[in-house]
C-alpha cells in the first residue's frame, strides 16, 4: 500500500549482508542463517505451534470455518474450505516504534 | 515456540557457532526488519511472507469506562501477509 518515504524493500539478501557485516561471517553462511531462522519458524507453525518473539511480535495460527464465498467475476457461490491461517500480532514495542516514526 | 527455543534449535544445528553469536544473529534479523518497518519500508521474505505498514485514519473513540469522546490520531501500524508457500504448508491437503 502507501509508504511514507520511498524506502526500498528489505530481502533475505539484505539481512544476510548485515549479518556478514556485523558478525564477520562469510556471505554464504550468513544467508544460510537467515534461511535457518525462517525455516525454524515455518516448521514450528507447520506443526501447529504459534511463534512468539519477545520485543517483535507473535505469529498466531487461526482455524477458519468453512464459509460461502462468491466468484467476484461470475457471481457464482462457491464454498471456501475450512483452513488454517497465520496472523501476525506485533508487540507493543514494535507498534510504538512504527507509530512514533511516522 | 518462543525466542529462547528458536535460539536453542539454531544452536543445536550450528555447533560451530557460540550461543552468543546465534543470539546476535537472531537479534540482527528481527532488528533489521523492525527498523525497516519503522522507516516506512517493506520486508519481503519470499515463501514466508511480507511485512509492511499501513496508515490508519484518525477517529473519534470513546473511553469505554466513562463514555467520554477521545480523539484517536492517525497512525501507522504494522501489517503482515503470509507467503504462498507458508499458506500451503499450513493446509497440506487443501
Amino acid at each position: 500500500m502507501d509508504s511514507m518515504r520511498s524506502v526500498g524493500t528489505l530481502t533475505r539478501a539484505d539481512l544476510a549482508e548485515t549479518i556478514n557485516r556485523k558478525m564477520g561471517f562469510p556471505r554464504s553462511e550468513s544467508l544460510d542463517l537467515v534461511e535457518a531462522i525462517l525455516a525454524k519458524m515455518c516448521d514450528a507453525m507447520a506443526d501447529g505451534e504459534n511463534v512468539k518473539i519477545s520485543g517483535f511480535g507473535s505469529f498466531v495460527l487461526r482455524d477458519k470455518k468453512e464459509r460461502i464465498g462468491r466468484n467476484p467475476k461470475t457471481g457464482v457461490e462457491v464454498p471456501i474450505t475450512p483452513r488454517r491461517v497465520m496472523t501476525f500480532r506485533a508487540s507493543q514495542k514494535l507498534k510504538d516504534r512504527i507509530a512514533k516514526a511516522s | 515456540m518462543i525466542r529462547s527455543e528458536l535460539l536453542q534449535s539454531l544452536a543445536a544445528d550450528n555447533p560451530d557457532l557460540r550461543p552468543e553469536e546465534i543470539e546476535q544473529v537472531v537479534d540482527i534479523f528481527f532488528e533489521e526488519i523492525s527498523a525497516r518497518l519503522a522507516e516506512g519500508g517493506r520486508v519481503e521474505l519470499r515463501g514466508f511472507g511480507t511485512f509492511s505498514t499501513r496508515q490508519r485514519e484518525g477517529r473519534t473513540g470513546r473511553n469505554p469506562r466513562t463514555g467520554e469522546a477521545v480523539d484517536v490520531p492517525p497512525k501507522r501500524v504494522p501489517y503482515f501477509k503470509p507467503g504462498k508457500e507458508m499458506r500451503e504448508r499450513l493446509n497440506p491437503e487443501g
